[in-house]
């Protein structure tokens, strides 16, 4: 191929993702330790099972099982009649026992799928397989980077931690997509409630990508088996954000479609998101070949859960919870979906319908909650619930004002922990009574006699600067809807 | 019968396992191995038997188990610093 046609070609990104999440259990995959390790001194979580201290026999948690169940469900895969276990072998101090209990051939979840919403349009993303495995230890390279520490200190609380490893088909066709999927993919895995999102490392993501002619893409977004084959990839390691795994696959489109241009092949390697520095690096081709010498894991006995899929029953998810909103609630569409964008705030707008009117209720959640949260950069679960419906109802039995609810009293809440009717007590905010305010609006006519010869002149601004100086004198109580109205009455008669 | 093994296999494995071997290791083991896999070609000639059924679905329930202290953890490592395992530098 020529400069000049390489120049002149459209290129289109493939990617595909291997996902690893921690599963929420009290203990480890295949010991008794505690998963709650947070804040530990190192090596205070470990057994001899975990440490691969000889003679140990692991034992699979049943827990951790049901979770990639009920993942499965979610994912609407495939739970095979058997499936088993598999050791990895690998020379590496994170593995105490120098090889990995994961599942290589006979995977607990097969060919699942995960809808999303890109901006307006749905994808389907294919999910060739989903996993358990345990997590290895942790490493600290003492004196700097990696390859010129003086020495390794080794961790081992984090060895046994059950992992899912959720690996997708090469479906994504742009970083914007990834990181939608793995908003989705987050959201329903906390829905399950199997995920913690704030736990420290719990999602790890490492993604394949590649580039190739954009003519070879289908409408539906498919890719000929042989062209994917074909195109050079490189694994892109170390990303565990959404945000991250926006910005480094982003980088190494541009990066790919670069070389490409130029005329150079892409080089298929290992490459390492570097968060800092917002690069990928090429992690060089020390590495031998990959030879994992995979073989069945005579300690751990196969599986036969398939039947589980029936039994164990798995929450309301995300897309059938926001169709329900919209229909029961009778929601808007944007209401519905900012309501269910998070399990914790679905249940937390849902127990409110229990008391108030439920559009009443969803505006106060999405357009007023979720905002003051956001930008205090907090979720709904440090919201305290009573002093929420307090303050709803005093704006529904039109105690106080819908702006000195919202700009007083619920910031006040956010920001100190008030109690709501102290608030309004300690500011004055009981809404002013029809004879505090008529009174009011008459003094503001008696004082400013150039507005209102301004208001009868037909200017506009008159009007507004009489309500202005009557909510300034009520101390911002009276409904300035009312006080508008009552103004003109008095001006017009 | 088993394949007969060769002293590049043992020396790949031996790469892949950190173990350094010189030629006349390799050779020698290359020779061990054969041996060793060769009384495995015994059990083919041992006649079928009952046998129970295979185990299935061993699993426990997720309550936690006090494990070692750290103290006792780290009682077999041969150098240790702050807790932690001490190894040698990787890459
Ligand atoms: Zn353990």
């Amino acid at each position: 191929m020529t400069a000049q046609t390489t120049q002149a070609r459209d290129l289109a990104v493939v990617i595909g993702l291997e996902v690893h999440v921690q599963l929420e259990t009290a203990t480890k995959l295949f010991c008794g330790c505690s998963t709650d390790t947070a804040d530990s001194e190192p090596n205070t979580h470990t057994c001899p099972t975990c440490l691969g201290l000889p003679g140990a026999l692991p034992v699979v948690n049943e827990a951790a099982v049901e979770a990639a169940v009920k993942v499965g469900k979610a994912l609407d895969a495939d739970i095979p009649e058997e499936t088993r276990f598999h050791r990895k072998n690998y020379y590496y101090p994170d593995l105490p026992k120098n090889f990995q209990v994961t599942q290589y051939d006979e995977p607990i979840c097969q060919d699942g799928s995960l809808e999303v919403a890109v901006a307006d349009e749905r994808r389907t993303i294919g999910i060739e397989r989903a996993h358990l495995e345990e997590d290895p230890g942790s490493l600290k390279h003492e004196g700097g980077a990696i390859d010129r520490a003086e020495y390794t200190m080794v961790d081992y609380n984090r060895a046994g931690m059950p992992l899912m490893e959720i690996v997708t088909d090469p479906d994504f066709r742009s970083p914007t997509e990834v990181r939608a999927f793995l908003e989705k993919l987050e959201e329903v895995l906390e829905y399950l409630g199997v995920f913690d999102a704030e736990r420290d490392g719990s999602l790890r993501i490492d993604a394949n990508l590649s580039v190739v002619d954009a003519e070879e893409v289908a409408e539906d977004g498919t890719i000929p088996t042989d062209v994917l084959a074909d195109a050079n990839r490189t694994e892109v390691k170390n990303i565990s954000s959404h945000k991250g795994a926006a910005k480094a696959l982003s980088y190494e489109e541009t990066r790919q479609k670069n070389a490409v241009r130029r005329g150079r092949a892409v080089e298929q390697e290992t490459r390492h998101w570097d968060e800092s520095r917002g690069i990928t690096v090429s992690m060089r081709s020390k590495e031998e070949e990959k030879d994992y010498r995979y073989f069945a894991e005579a300690d751990l006995p196969p599986m036969r859960v398939s039947g589980w899929k029936e039994e164990i029953a798995i929450p309301e998810l995300p897309d059938a919870r926001r169709e329900r909103f919209r229909e029961e609630y009778d929601l808007s569409a944007e209401e519905a979906s900012k309501l269910t964008s998070t399990k914790q705030v679905a249940d937390f707008y849902e127990a409110l319908t229990d008391e108030f009117d439920a559009g009443f209720a969803a505006s106060w959640v999405v357009d007023r909650l979720l905002g003051e949260l956001n930008y205090r950069d907090r979720s709904v679960g440090s919201v305290d619930r009573a002093a929420f419906v307090r303050l709803l109802e005093l704006v529904d039995s039109d105690d106080i004002t819908v702006k000195n609810a919202e700009e007083v009293v619920l910031r006040a809440m956010l920001d100190d922990g008030s109690d709501p009717d102290a608030v309004v007590e300690a500011e004055g905010l009981g809404k002013t009574s029809g004879d505090a305010v008529e009174e009011a609006v008459e003094e503001a006519i008696a004082d400013n006699p150039d507005a209102v010869e301004d208001y009868h002149d037909g200017e506009g601004g008159a009007l507004n600067f009489l309500v202005g100086q009557v909510m300034q004198s009520t101390g911002g109580s009276a409904e300035p809807g009312a006080v508008n109205e009552l103004l003109r009455e008095k001006l017009d008669s | 019968m088993s394949e007969p093994v060769d002293p590049e296999e043992v020396r790949h494995v031996a790469d892949l396992a950190r173990v350094a071997l010189n030629d006349e290791e390799a050779t020698r083991f290359a020779e061990q191995f054969g041996d060793i896999l060769a009384y495995f070609d015994a059990l083919d000639e041992v006649p079928a038997v009952e046998r129970d059924a295979d185990l299935t679905n061993v699993m426990r329930a997720d309550d936690t188990r006090e494990g070692l202290s750290q103290e006792e953890a780290l009682r077999n490592a041969p150098e240790t610093v702050d807790g932690y395992f001490k190894g040698p530098r990787v890459s």
